[in-house]
């Protein structure tokens, strides 16, 4: 049996996104700005997806630009935000438990000359709203908070964010790193007062390389990639026609019937970790039910590395993934695992599974009898 | 393109008496298979004493110094123009060409340094110097003669065809690869072993290597490091088939059964037994490691002796007696240093005790291992059997 938990790293395809990617590479592969006919039908795979989209989201279509994926969604929100308004501020606010593309874009930022405000999470990995007013200056111009983090799923509470936000200081602009949150919710970024927000399409069952922004109405980002001036001169480039296309066909597919998708993965989510508590020495770092989101379980194990682990775990075909340690050596800001209180001993002793679409529940329960042979033999060599 | 041809010229192998055309032959194999990754069609010649590459048509100068650069083998790569014309005008009149396309700035202090292989030539070597001498002044007013400290030497050497050159690039030295046997390397993911395996291939040896993975304890990472090192070091030592042994069993018992602080050394032995048992099937000679003294526990003079009590084969430690940083720079000469600085885990570094035998006593060792007794000799028989192999080029 093989039994896939890295959905959150990324995702198999829909039938309904590889048929449309193919087609767009094979029959349907013009130019989206090309003057003949082949450009035309290309255009229209661009159109369809940019209305699918905005319809997830209810917002216009215009407001939606697409990129080369959830990097790329940041790096553009947060630089071209900042330089949009850096003569009237220099100050932008965050949490420190966001993703690395975050992260390094305001690293980048701080060189050059803006001033950055980490906010702490608590044992949920919620940052306090109390904070947050108390952290906004007359020279912020911008908040950028992630809505469901990567490696325990917290929730953060976009929507009191956001309008605390603009109660106070409606001229600052507020970003969300949207890419474990989108497909899973239904985000409405004029009611959560969301000027700015990232998604990716391979983490909801799209291709690779292709993503969007959504740039609300009015706000003005300078672009990151200049050239010849393709949608509306935001991000030049020849459009990915197979990769937009395909990004539409999983968005369509995930919104439809969304309520029961995700019951099933609240289901699976559930089941795991009520039959992890049969294997001795685990602790789960994520919250229960709708506490937290539907797709993540992070779990750590007492007296085995992680890394072991999960080679252990491969080897009977179940991938899942460790990566704590990558967003703990940033200067001054902790990785999640730390930010949310997990004890020392055990951030080297965290795996993350996270589910999609295509997992099953004989899934989980190959996987726990597999943690179950595994751990104690592990356990039975350690260190020293 | 401002040369056509190369003259190589070899240091050691011009000694080996009459098994000096192997040895030539061998060099020109390493030559042709180094030029193969290069832009260009080559064909490579000898002569009595010389071995020449001629390029057909045009080439990349630099890929072609550069890939030259790892034959071991070679002492001086010298770019020159070759003339079949030996008529003493024809060879002043290209002396003459010579000069000017190679120093068209002029204004330098040389010397003509002519060597006749041929002693039927008309003129002795001391009238050729002369008198090219003075055609390339005639030619060059500007250029003077220094015969003590010339900026320029001016090489002309008169054999089947008459070469002249005046760069000389060092080579890599040592001796062309597969003139001396083959031996079996213990290749870690680590620095040293890479540069030990570099530095035995340099005296002509060829290589097969040998890593133990630990799975799930080392990730497929790792194992990629290592095939990625073995790859990097058959830029000089030629294809390197790697044998990939799968060692968890037999440490996991050897954790079981033998005393903690005992567990790196005993591991290391059978590491080298599993090698050489290896090395004998694929008909080595001697062993490879990269161990230098006191580096680790496992590596005073003591560990050493414990660990090469149980091998019959010789075992050369190339860098036994380098410091860290004189086997990192030639790591980082060798382009290895990079990839073995990735940080994965190997099997010495997951089963490592808190306080490990630094003098352990072979008597006590052998002891220890007798409580392996019941079950090692099959699972050392299975991993030898199982073991992956992959062709690193």
């Amino acid at each position: 049996m093989e039994a896939y938990f890295d959905n959150s790293a990324t995702t198999r395809v829909f039938d309904s996104v590889k048929d449309i990617v193919v087609k767009t590479m094979t029959e349907d592969y013009g130019n989206a700005a090309a003057k003949h006919t082949m450009g035309v039908k290309a255009e229209q795979y661009i159109r369809e997806a940019r209305s699918v989209i905005a319809k997830s989201l209810k917002v216009q279509e215009k407001e939606i630009l697409f990129t080369s994926g959830g990097s790329e969604s940041n790096n553009t929100a947060l630089i071209g935000a900042a330089m949009a308004n850096r003569r009237r501020g220099n100050h932008i606010i965050t949490t420190n438990v966001e993703h690395s593309s975050v992260y390094n874009t305001l690293g980048f930022l701080e060189e050059e000359g803006f001033e950055i405000t980490y906010l702490p999470v608590d044992g949920q990995g919620r940052i306090s709203l109390q904070e947050l007013r108390e952290s906004l200056r007359p020279e912020t111009v911008l908040v950028s908070v992630m809505y469901v983090n990567n490696e325990v799923g917290a929730v953060e509470p976009v929507e009191e964010i956001g309008k605390l936000i603009k109660e106070h200081q409606p001229q600052v602009l507020f970003h969300v790193d949207a890419i474990q949150a989108y497909g899973k919710y239904e985000i409405r970024p004029v009611r959560q007062k969301i000027d700015l927000l990232s998604v990716s399409g391979h983490k909801i069952h799209g291709p690779k390389g292709v993503g969007f922004l959504y740039i609300r109405d009015k706000v003005k980002i300078k672009p990151l990639i200049y050239g010849g001036g393709q949608q509306a001169g935001l991000r030049s480039g020849t459009e990915n026609v197979p990769g937009v296309a395909g990004l539409g066909a999983a968005v369509r597919e995930i919104y439809t019937d969304h309520r029961e998708k995700m019951d099933g993965l609240y289901e699976l989510k559930d089941y795991l970790m009520t039959r992890i508590q049969e294997v001795e020495g685990c602790t789960v770092n994520s919250q229960p039910g709708r506490e937290s989101a539907p797709q993540i379980v992070s779990i750590s194990f007492e007296g085995v590395r992680s890394e072991v682990l999960l080679h252990a775990l491969e080897e009977k075909g179940i991938y899942v993934s460790s990566g704590s340690a990558c967003s703990s050596s940033h200067p001054g800001i902790s990785g999640t695992l730390k930010g949310i209180g997990v004890r020392q001993d055990l951030l080297d002793a965290t795996l993350r599974f996270s589910f999609g679409m295509f997992n099953k529940k004989e899934e989980i329960d190959y996987a726990v009898e597999a943690l179950k042979e595994l751990l104690p033999v592990l356990r039975r060599y350690r260190r020293g | 393109m401002l040369y056509q041809s190369f003259l190589i010229k070899y240091a050691e192998i011009g000694t080996k008496g009459k098994n000096r055309y192997l040895f030539e032959d061998a060099l020109m194999k390493q030559i042709r298979h180094a030029l193969k990754e290069v832009e260009g069609s080559f064909t490579v010649t000898k002569e009595i004493g010389r071995i020449y590459v001629k390029a057909d048509g045009e080439y990349e100068y630099d890929d072609v110094i550069e890939a030259l650069k790892r034959v071991f083998g070679i002492a001086w790569i010298c770019p020159m123009f070759q003339t079949a014309e030996r008529d003493f005008e024809s060879v002043k009149r290209e002396l003459v060409d010579y000069v000017r396309q190679v120093y068209p700035s002029g204004n330098l202090t040389f010397k003509v340094d002519s060597r006749r292989a041929d002693k039927a030539y008309p003129l002795t070597s001391e009238e050729m110097n002369r008198e090219l001498g003075e055609a390339v002044l005639d030619a060059y007013p500007e250029m003077k003669v220094d015969v003590h400290h010339p900026q320029v030497m001016l090489r002309v050497e008169v054999r089947t065809a008459v070469n002249l050159y005046s760069q000389m690039i060092p080579g890599p030295g040592g001796m062309p690869v597969g003139t001396n046997g083959k031996a079996m390397l213990l290749l870690s993911g680590g620095i040293d072993s890479p540069v030990a395996g570099y530095m035995i291939a340099k005296r002509g040896v060829k290589i097969e290597a040998v890593y133990f993975h630990a799975p799930p304890y080392t990730s497929e990472r790792a194992k990629q490091k290592v095939v990625d090192l073995a790859k990097l070091v058959s830029r000089y030592s030629g294809p390197i088939r790697l044998h990939i042994v799968n060692f968890t069993d037999i440490q996991l018992y050897i954790y079981e059964q033998c005393p903690h602080e005992e567990l790196t050394i005993i591991m290391r032995r059978y590491m080298m037994r599993i090698a050489q048992m290896i090395g004998e099937e694929t008909e080595c000679l001697a062993l490879i490691t990269g161990e230098s003294i006191g580096q680790v526990a496992s590596q005073t003079v003591q560990s050493l002796a414990a660990t090469n009590e149980v091998c019959t084969m010789p075992v050369f430690r190339p860098v036994i007696g380098f410091d860290k940083q004189e086997i990192v720079d030639i790591a980082e000469k060798i382009d290895t240093y990079e990839t073995s600085i990735q940080p994965y885990e190997d099997c010495c570094t997951i089963f490592v005790a808190k306080h490990p035998v630094t003098k352990p006593n072979p008597k006590v060792i052998r002891r220890s291992e007798e409580k392996l007794q019941e079950k090692i000799g099959e699972m050392v028989e299975t991993a030898v059997k199982e073991r992956e192999t992959v062709m690193c080029r």
